[in-house]
């Protein structure tokens, strides 16, 4: 059976694209599928750092595209997952060295030996995106809960519609429960309510992520970090299973409950 | 003898316009026919094309999304900007405006003209869908949606707004200078919102939302309750 093509996309930059991409890459190797990422963001080319592979690029996205070498030499293998594949963009180019053309064939290709073909969208509405999104089978648009960015996932999810890549799936990243819960924050509902589309899962912002992606090692490999468990549970999702959305803090002991059911906060 | 070959392979011209390169495929044949012919015509001048804004004026094709996407992609690869492409296919022309691509080639001085009433109703535009950010309706009669008007938004009409759904971006209502049109909505939580010169905000809701139509009365744009009378 062919693999399955997700775009991983936003609109507005520094809702944590790259991040999520490298985290449910990594969380669907680690239960056994295969997986290959592929960084479209031609020009400012990350996901290869938040995986830790960057010493071990020779071969890029543009030169695959332009015949310099085969399909097989640009993917990189991951350290820890020997499943999981990276095809890095090119970082001297821009976004019209690959046309979307060239994205639908190369995904085909991959599509035929992998389960998942994962592409980091670069932000932005013009050329980069309509590559990222014109192989995908799958759309995931990331946001956070401000309102800048929900306002530019509007807009990039009318766009997906309008190339009848829809309906796309939303990923809320970095939900701060304790600003959530002091009303200062947008919260999932919240989002919903204005963007209309189905929700994939919540990620918590969760200071583990930053130190691993400067560490290179994927979050959702981390037993212990709250926002891995997470991009576990997202991938769980993708893969089919019905997985409850968890609760966005450690309820605590009893007492600290039922503290805060009595207003005196924590 | 056998099926006859379709041997009228879709013809393409080519010629100047104002605002670039005006390219006509006709009737004829399949569209993948008529897309290979258009490419053909583009790849044997390439240099020619290199750079250029082109129109496209498809007849009466109905082209999908997805079409018409791949096209622009595929002139793209020529360097060439899809800006337009013209029509007498409702469906293409929807097409078109949902790429965010012009569907005349010039923009035509706005009607002065308002539709006289007639027993059998106005002209007026259903849209039935949700409207995004970025998204832009403008229509010279009425404008009917059914469906959410996101923040972002913009609907812009000559008549009335009438919005079976929650109005959040802006709604312009009357936009040739009709202060008599209306703008109604089950939530009329607007951006902004306008009739004819008048520009007016919601203030924030209090309370559960209800219908409401707003108009201008003494020189101001007031919403009411709508209460059906």
């Amino acid at each position: 059976m062919p693999g399955t093509v997700l775009t991983i996309t936003s609109g507005k930059g520094g809702v944590g694209k790259t991040t999520a991409t490298a985290n449910i890459a990594a969380a669907l190797a680690s239960r056994g599928e295969k997986v290959v990422c592929l960084d479209a963001d031609i020009g400012l080319r990350n996901l290869d750092l938040v995986l830790g592979l960057e010493n071990r690029i020779v071969y890029d996205l543009v030169d695959v595209v332009e015949g310099r070498c085969r399909l097989r030499q640009a993917m990189i293998r991951d350290k820890r997952l020997p499943n999981l594949f990276l095809i890095p963009a090119a970082q001297t180019r821009d976004k019209t060295a690959v046309s979307p053309t060239d994205m639908v064939q190369l995904c085909n290709e991959l599509r035929q030996d992998y389960d998942w073909v994962l592409i980091d969208s670069p932000a932005g509405i013009e050329r980069g995106f309509r590559n990222a999104i014109a192989p995908a089978d799958q759309v995931l648009v990331v946001t956070n809960p401000e309102v800048s960015a929900v306002r530019d996932a509007d807009r990039i999810i009318g766009l997906i519609e309008a190339e009848e890549k829809g309906p796309a799936r939303l990923l809320l990243n970095r939900l701060n429960p304790a600003l959530v819960r002091e009303g200062n924050m947008l919260d999932a509902e919240d989002v919903l309510e204005l963007l209309a589309i189905d929700l994939l899962g919540v990620v918590p912002e969760d200071e583990s992520v930053v130190v691993s992606a400067n560490r290179g090692t994927p979050v959702a490999l981390d037993a212990n970090s709250r926002a891995g468990l997470a991009f576990r549970n997202i991938a769980r999702r993708l893969l089919g299973e019905d997985v409850p959305l968890m609760p966005l803090e450690d309820s605590g002991g009893l007492l600290q409950r039922l503290g805060r059911l009595f207003g005196k906060g924590d | 003898m056998e099926k006859p070959v379709s041997s009228s392979r879709p013809k393409v011209a080519i010629k100047g316009i104002r605002d670039g390169l005006l390219v006509t495929v006709d009737d004829a044949g399949a569209w993948e026919d008529a897309q290979e012919a258009l490419l053909e015509a583009i790849g044997s001048q390439a240099e020619f094309f290199q750079g250029a804004r082109v129109a496209l004026d498809v007849g009466t094709r109905p082209l999908k999304a997805a079409q018409m996407g791949k096209l622009r992609d595929l002139l793209g690869d020529f360097g060439i900007t899809l800006w337009a492409v013209v029509s007498e296919s409702p469906k293409t022309q929807e097409t078109a405006r949902s790429l965010g691509m012009a569907t005349r080639l010039s923009r035509p001085a706005p009607a002065p003209r308002r539709p006289a009433p007639s027993p059998a109703g106005e002209e007026a535009l259903l849209v039935h869908r949700t409207l995004r950010s970025g998204m832009r309706i403008a229509f010279p009669g009425h404008v009917v949606v059914i469906g959410n008007v996101h923040p972002g938004a913009e609907i812009v009409a000559g008549g009335n707004i009438v919005v079976w759904g929650r109005l959040r971006g802006v709604a312009h209502a009357g936009a040739d200078g009709n202060e008599s049109a209306v703008v109604c909505a089950l939530d009329l939580s607007p951006t902004q919102l306008r009739i004819a010169g008048r520009v007016a905000t919601a203030p924030p809701r209090r309370g559960r939302p209800a219908p409401e139509m707003a108009s201008v009365k003494d020189g101001q744009v007031v919403a009411e309750p709508w209460d059906g009378k």
